[in-house]
Parts: structure tokens; C-alpha cells; sequence
């Protein structure tokens, strides 16, 4: 299988402060990756590194067989989706220009376009159509959350880098979220690589999960044989074993 | 009734000053407007710089207005450029100031968003920093409208036109109608202006989804 994401010994520090620690970690084309750790371990961190916004003191980061530093970043960024916690929709732009923003970035798109795309993405998060003339502040949190998601797959990238995107939403929203995210990689086949602090949902979601602690990738596998076979006592009681 | 009896009588003369503080002040918000914002935005992105520009900008605003125009007398002679250049280099402090801040505290968080889908230096600038900015910005913006106007009135001090030659005429003739409707005058100007300013300013905001 061919590689998406590929890092190589990164560090990173922000400061004094080392955040990461030669890290190093492969995603495969089509995988659902999830990483946990709790806050401060890297994990934020460690995504940033994948799109480019955080360089390696050292190390090499490669996206589709492209080494990071080869490229031009923002280039690459417009292949690469990316969610955040709270949506991080831009408040002065409709929902319809939040969701058409990264197309928007390579050429102006005509008007018609815009209404047809965003009207498309809207019915691919499950949003109403009626939905696109609105402001990101008249919209409830799960409204913004989807139309952050729908944002970062309007261009169709073949990855999606998610930090923590349910993380402000209600409990009964972040359900329906999960399963219509697994349903939409199943049915585009993207790579997912996805932030989270929740053991369950990393487990729901993850086809592999990567445990981080204080820097590091303390331990990575299958959900069932991170739960089979937990390394320490850190890990198992994240799993609550 | 004295007031409305003398602006009705010398309405010629009134209407002149009335035009030639609105053209002088109207050169001087130009100026101001773009100097101050692309000074703004450049000291935004230039966190050294800003500190001195701030400093010195505010430096000059404690320089007494009238010390300012006699201080330029000698560079560039009296009559309306030497106006245009006190008021432009008065009305800085305050559009400067806006555009710094409004560019500086926009969510660092929004921004790394931008460019995290991909958006380039020039387009996170004009598409997100900037807009979002611009509240603040406007608001600067009216301030310094209106103080140009305010101050344009001491412009006549040194031989350039506008309702100050109004007040000025009033001063020496000791004709207190006239200062008073001179004055008038350029409270009523300000007053309008400001008015009409924080029309755009509404109609922004609503544009951007905002109040």
C-alpha cells in the first residue's frame, strides 16, 4: 500500500520546551489513524507537523511521497483537509464562502459554481441547503462543526487532518457525527488522521490508534490489541482496564 | 436669531469657508486614511517597528496644534499645504492606532486556520485579517474624520481658508455672532460626517456578519 503520511524522527520544541521527541509514524493511503494522548502530550502538535504549520527542528515529514520542505506549503495545504475544535469557521464569511474558501484560494470561482458546491457539501454533512446564506454565528455548535468539516472536503482532498473536531460539541451530536464520518471514509476512501482525548471515540473510530505520552508514541495498534495488550500501567488506565 | 440672521446675510462668504474646509479637510482625511492604514499594517507585521511608530506618532500628537503649523511655516510657507500637513500628521494617531490593533488581536487561532487550508501570506492578510479587522479600523477611522474637521478650524491661523477664517475674522473684529456661527458651522460638519460614517460602519458590520 502506498504511504500518505510519513514521519521520520521529528522533534519539536516550542522554547525550551520539547513537545515532541523524535517521533516517527506512517499512514497508509485509505487509513482512519487516530491519535490520544492526554493534553500536552504532542498531539496537536504532531498534526500541525503533517500540513506543514509546525517545521521539525529534525527530522523529515512527507505527504504522498513528497518531502514537506520540497514543496510549496500552501500548495500542498489545498490537498490536505483540515478540521479544528469549534470549527474555526471564518465569522464574517457566509457559510457558503466558508465552505467554497479553499477552492476559492487557486481561482475565483463564478457565483453558480459557489451555490452548486456548497449546496452539494451541505447535503454531504447532512446540513439543509438553507443553510449557506447564514453567518458561522447564527448556526448551533454542531451546525459549525459540520460546516467545518464540509470546509475542509470541498476541494476533495485525499487526506483529512481532524484536532479534536467533536470536541465542543453536545454528547447526542457527537454520536451522529462519528457515525456520519465513518460513513463518508468509507464511502470516499480518504485518510483520516484524527485528534481526540476520548478513549471511546478513538476506539470507534480508529482502524489504528496511536497512544502518545509526553512527547512520545507510547504505544500503536489495532484497537483490539491495544485493549488485548496494554504495554503499561499509563496505557491501561487510558483504556480504563 | 442673531446667528441664523448673520449666516443668512453673509451666506456667500459662509458657503465659500464652508467649501474650502471641506475641500482641505477632505485632502486631509485622504492622506491621513492611507498613510495611517498601509503604516498600520505594516508596523502589524513588524512587531520592532511598531513601538517607535507608535512612539513617535504619539510624540507629535502632544505637539500643541498651533506650535505644530508654526513649526512648518518655515518648510513649507503658509496658505493650505501647510494645513493639509499638520492635520494629516494629526489625524495618524488614531487611524494608525486602530488599524494596529484591530490587525494585531484578530484570533491567532482563525489565522492558523487559514493557512492551514491553504491559504498564502497576501490572503490570509486580505481575506481574513484585514476584514475581520475592520471594525476597529472604521472606528479609528470616523475618530480621525472628525478631529480633522474640529482641528481644520486653527487652519486659518496661518492663512489657509475654511470656517476657521470665520472664527478668526469673529477673534479680531471682536464680532462674537460671527465666531459663534463659524463654530456652528464646524460642529454641524463634524456632526454630519460622523453620521454619515457610522452609516458605512453599519453597513459594514452587517456585511461581515457582525452586530
Amino acid at each position: 500500500m502506498d504511504k500518505a503520511i510519513e514521519i521520520r524522527d521529528c522533534s519539536a520544541a516550542y522554547g525550551e520546551n520539547k513537545v515532541l521527541d523524535r517521533v516517527s509514524l506512517m499512514v497508509e493511503k485509505g487509513e482512519f489513524v487516530v491519535i490520544i494522548g492526554p493534553s500536552g502530550c504532542g498531539k496537536t502538535t504532531l498534526l500541525k507537523m503533517m500540513n506543514g504549520l509546525v517545521i521539525p527542528m529534525e527530522g523529515e515529514v512527507a505527504v504522498n511521497g513528497e518531502r514537506l520542505e520540497e514543496c510549496s506549503l500552501s500548495a500542498m495545504r489545498r490537498h490536505i483537509g483540515y478540521a479544528v475544535q469549534g470549527a474555526g469557521l471564518f465569522p464574517h464569511m457566509t457559510v457558503e464562502e466558508n465552505i467554497c474558501y479553499v477552492p476559492g484560494l487557486e481561482n475565483k470561482l463564478p457565483q453558480e459554481e459557489k451555490r452548486m458546491l456548497a449546496e452539494k457539501m451541505l447535503e454531504l454533512v447532512q446540513l439543509p441547503k438553507e443553510l449557506r446564506k447564514r453567518f458561522p454565528r447564527q448556526l448551533s455548535g454542531g451546525q459549525k462543526q459540520r460546516v467545518g468539516i464540509a470546509r475542509a472536503l470541498a476541494a476533495a482532498p485525499d487526506i483529512l487532518l481532524m484536532d479534536e473536531p467533536f470536541g465542543a460539541v453536545d454528547e447526542i451530536t457527537r454520536k451522529g457525527l462519528q457515525e456520519e464520518l465513518l460513513a463518508l471514509q468509507r464511502k470516499t476512501g480518504i485518510t483520516v488522521v484524527f485528534i481526540t482525548h476520548d478513549i471511546g471515540e478513538a476506539f470507534h473510530l480508529g482502524s489504528r490508534v496511536f497512544i502518545m505520552k509526553d512527547g512520545k508514541i507510547w504505544q500503536e495498534g489495532k484497537p483490539e490489541e491495544l485493549q488485548r495488550a496494554p504495554k503499561d500501567e499509563f496505557v491501561r488506565r487510558l483504556i480504563g482496564r | 436669531m442673531q446667528l441664523i440672521q448673520i449666516l443668512w446675510d453673509r451666506r456667500d462668504f459662509f458657503l465659500t469657508c464652508l467649501l474650502e474646509h471641506i475641500r482641505i479637510s477632505l485632502t486631509a482625511v485622504v492622506c491621513a486614511g492611507a498613510l495611517g492604514i498601509v503604516t498600520g499594517v505594516f508596523i502589524s507585521r513588524h512587531k520592532k517597528a511598531a513601538g517607535i511608530a507608535l512612539g513617535v506618532i504619539n510624540v507629535i500628537y502632544t505637539v500643541p496644534s498651533i506650535s505644530l503649523l508654526g513649526f512648518l511655516i518655515p518648510f513649507t510657507g503658509i496658505g493650505d499645504k501647510t494645513a493639509v500637513i499638520a492635520l494629516t500628521v494629526y489625524g495618524l494617531l488614531p487611524i494608525v492606532r486602530n488599524t494596529y490593533t484591530g490587525l494585531v488581536n484578530v484570533d491567532a487561532g482563525i489565522l492558523e486556520v487559514a493557512e492551514g487550508l491553504g491559504a498564502d501570506g497576501k490572503q490570509v492578510l486580505f481575506g481574513i485579517r484585514f476584514p475581520l479587522a475592520l471594525p476597529v479600523i472604521i472606528s479609528g477611522f470616523r475618530n480621525m474624520v472628525v478631529m480633522i474637521i474640529a482641528m481644520g478650524g486653527i487652519a486659518s491661523f496661518i492663512g489657509a481658508g475654511g470656517l476657521g477664517a470665520a472664527i478668526y475674522r469673529g477673534i479680531t473684529t471682536y464680532n462674537m455672532t460671527l465666531t459663534a456661527a463659524g463654530s456652528l458651522l464646524i460642529a454641524l460638519l463634524a456632526l454630519l460626517s460622523d453620521w454619515l460614517l457610522s452609516r458605512v460602519e453599519k453597513a459594514v458590520n452587517r456585511r461581515y456578519g457582525i452586530g
